[in-house]
């Protein structure tokens, strides 16, 4: 068989062959993926380990890489919406409100005060789920199993909500440009005032399972630290970022949708390791449920929940029977007959794992001319190799799992 | 001269724990899954019989239909060998457990224990130490990187978890002089048990336990989040269903040994007086009750702390046996040593 048919020899195959330990132990390859219970997801590493320390990690990713951004350019605005629910679909609502807000910095529209306040709750409680989701999968990483399925009754309460705000669960695909496509049942309202009452109390009994565990401490603290320069010059936002001790907030330094009505402060953690950022999530819970309890409180009386900008929003199905007003707005909404200046504009919100960002270039098309998605995870998964350098195999998956690196969003 | 009825009776008595043991450990994998579900705030099994009884009989069922998967391994015996030793060393400690004191049964004494050796605690651990041969083996015929790393894992927890046990008995066995697990039970009657004279070496042999049956936090040889399935990742059908049950029968055995060395065996408040005035037979059947209530306590226990609590890291779990629990256990036969000849110490100290 000539040499060309052969398979390329991986770079490790001949670090292998170079390098004997002085004992006559050998490296070895170890193939941490595309498909390992760990990964949450489909990503694969291949590792060059000593026993089982990692000396040198190679990540690949786009396993399941979807194009969105291609796709993108081929759908009317309103339509990219059920794109952004699957890329961290642990947070989709942060997702399709940063879409929406996007389109309304686009458009200058100015949305109704009350209409934020919801926006800022469901926001809030995709914030829950994703720090729910991602501390307790750490704890089942790290083998307690328990804690996970406990909290993860509450998360199906939040979705619960979500099917009350919009009929979807995971994927919600919520809101419109200038608002939400209905006003919220009294059932959503009532269904958060449950979760408010019930969640805090399980999530402290969570809490109280891990913070002081001895094990978890030993396998999380110094475990997977990164520096704040370091964090900082990967480009890490959000939580992972603030557990190095930098209070970067987009819901502070460029608030959106009235976060700067409320009140709350941002957690920092010290040295960037794993504890911290579960110590930063769990404060991060807490922000999040006194949030919604000030916009409960705060929200403004009557039942505005969308601007009216009949140019962009769908009129109700009635009306575009019997009024011909309402028939030729939702014509030209559908054929995409809209205005849309020609602009450049980014907008980032807060997401679930970090700053999830739109850049938006439009060529007053009804379609995109260009659209970027700003994705943490796509960012934090870069940093990984160098993180799990010289750690041991036990390390690598916690470290993974406190990163909260999310496939779909990586791959988007 | 052996008589043929000794040796119908010794075979009644065999098969008798053979089948309590098998029994056990599947309604083990049942009452884990309960258990779980409980802490968890599930339901559980509940479809197959009521309450889900009839769930290990339909795993079994299952796991016998299910194909037979070999991995691309030049060791396909090894592999076949691999859940056999892990099974049969399970089953075989059984042997020496005194399940109860005797009962009269047509004229005869039986004794309720199918063999009375005097080194039944070498034995049990003899024994125990050939059962990772079974993990070894098997992890290493998968050729399978996860599968052998779980195998090398399971292997260094073992033999090193093993010393420290090992260890925390000497300062039992100083105290009782006997090796016989019979003695030490008859020792241990009218609530002398073990547990209150060494608490300390119950500790560490409670904890050696979790690692010498690879539950959590000492499940490093499994722990699929790192190692997919660990040693028996590469196993299915029956194989597959032999580990597992290997597993819950060690499990079984070593709650039996914990009650019986430390918590009196069958012993309970009050056996004197029952079977003085009620009957031999009645107070020796509930002396078998009491072993299987603190037996069921024990497995009941692994599984509390299995569905709680984290588990160890490779190197920390190597920490805590060499640098903590085997000092600690040499300090216990110091301490042991000391109380047992305090008076000769005095004489010498001229007091």
């Amino acid at each position: 068989m000539s040499e060309l048919l052969l398979p390329p020899e991986h770079r490790y195959a001949k670090i292998i062959k170079e390098k004997l330990n002085e004992d006559g132990s050998e490296l070895s390859v170890l193939n941490l993926g595309p498909t390992h219970p760990a990964t949450h997801g489909i990503f694969q590493n291949i590792l060059l380990m000593d026993g089982e320390r990692i000396l040198e990690a190679e990540p690949t990713i786009g396993y399941i890489h979807r194009a969105f951004e291609k796709i993108a350019e081929n759908r009317p605005f309103y339509q990219i919406t059920p794109l952004t629910d699957r890329m961290n679909y642990c947070s989709s609502p942060i997702n399709n409100m940063g879409w929406w807000m996007t389109l309304e910095k686009l458009l200058n529209i100015e949305v109704p005060k009350r209409a934020q306040y919801l926006r800022v709750i469901v926001m809030e409680l995709a914030r829950i789920t994703d720090h729910l989701i991602c501390n307790s999968i750490l704890g089942v990483d790290t083998g307690a199993y328990t804690g996970f399925l406990y909290v993860f009754q509450f998360r199906e309460k939040i979705y619960e909500i979500y099917e009350e705000i919009c009929g979807a669960r995971l994927t919600t695909n919520m809101g419109r440009i200038g608002g939400f496509e209905r006003d919220w049942s009294p059932a959503a309202f009532e269904k958060l005032d449950t979760f408010l009452k019930d969640f805090p109390a399980a999530w402290k009994e969570f809490e109280n399972l891990f913070e002081r565990n001895r094990i978890f401490l030993d396998r999380t603290v110094n475990v997977g630290a990164i520096s704040a320069e370091q964090a900082m010059a990967y480009g890490f936002t959000g939580p992972n970022l603030r557990a190095a001790g930098v209070d970067y907030d987009v819901r502070v330094a460029h608030p959106y949708s009235s976060y700067e009505d409320f009140d709350f402060i941002v957690p920092v953690g010290k040295s960037g390791d794993t504890y911290d950022r579960f110590c930063v999530r769990n404060a991060e819970i807490w922000e999040s449920l006194s949030i919604i309890r000030q916009a409960l409180d705060k929200m403004p009386a009557g039942n505005e929940y969308h601007a009216q900008v009949p140019d962009y929003y769908l009129p109700p199905k009635e009306d575009v029977y019997n009024s011909m007003e309402s028939l030729i707005y939702h014509f030209k909404i559908v054929m995409g007959e809209v205005p849309v200046p020609v602009a450049e504009i980014y907008h980032p919100v807060e997401g679930g794992n970090g700053e999830i960002g739109f850049y938006l270039v439009t060529d007053g098309s009804r379609t995109p001319y260009r659209l970027h998605f700003r994705r943490p995870c796509f960012i934090y998964y870069q940093a990984y190799p160098e993180m799990i350098k010289g750690a041991l195999l036990s390390d690598a998956i916690v470290i993974l799992s406190s990163l909260n690196v999310i496939a779909g969003e990586l791959d988007a | 001269m052996v008589d043929n009825v000794f040796i119908i009776e010794k075979s009644v008595v065999i098969v008798i724990v053979f089948a309590i043991t098998m029994i056990m450990a599947m309604y083990s994998t049942w009452a884990e899954r309960k258990v779980a579900a409980f802490l968890q705030d599930r339901v559980g099994p509940n479809r197959a019989g009521w309450g889900g009884l009839l769930q290990p009989l339909a795993d079994g069922m299952k796991l016998f239909s299910k194909e037979e998967f070999f991995p691309n391994t030049p060791n396909k015996f090894l592999f076949i060998v691999g859940p056999a030793i892990a099974m049969s060393t399970a089953l075989m400690t059984s042997a020496v457990i005194p399940w109860g004191d005797r009962l009269h049964v047509f004229g005869r004494d039986v004794l309720l224990q199918a063999t009375d050796i005097n080194i039944a605690l070498l034995y049990i651990f003899g024994v125990l130490s050939v059962g990772v041969y079974g993990i070894m083996i098997g992890g290493w015929a998968s050729n399978n990187k996860f599968s052998l790393m779980g195998a090398v894992r399971a292997a260094s927890q073992m033999v090193s978890y093993e010393i420290a046990m090992g260890l925390s008995m000497i300062a039992l066995l100083m105290m009782t002089g006997t090796m016989s697990l019979k003695e030490i039970t008859i020792q241990q009657s009218g609530m002398n048990w073990n547990v209150f004279y060494q608490p300390l070496s119950f500790l560490i042999f409670l904890i050696c336990s979790f690692a010498e049956t690879n539950r959590t936090p000492f499940d490093l040889a499994e722990c699929e989040s790192e190692l997919i399935g660990g040693y028996h990742t590469e196993y299915s059908s029956m194989k597959m269903g032999f580990y597992l049950f290997a597993e819950y029968a060690s499990m079984f055995i070593s709650a039996t040994i914990i009650s019986v060395l430390f918590f009196g065996g069958y012993n309970y408040p009050g056996m004197q007086y029952i079977v003085e005035h009620v009957g031999v037979n009645i107070g020796n059947l509930l002396g078998i009750a009491a072993l299987f209530v603190k037996i069921c306590f024990f497995i009941f226990f692994y599984m509390w702390v299995r569905w709680t609590i984290p588990r160890f890291r490779y190197d920390q779990l190597m920490h805590l046996g060499w640098r903590i629990l085997i000092p600690l256990s040499i300090v216990n036969i110091m301490i042991t040593g000391i109380v047992i000849l305090r008076s000769e110490i005095a004489v010498f100290l001229g007091f």
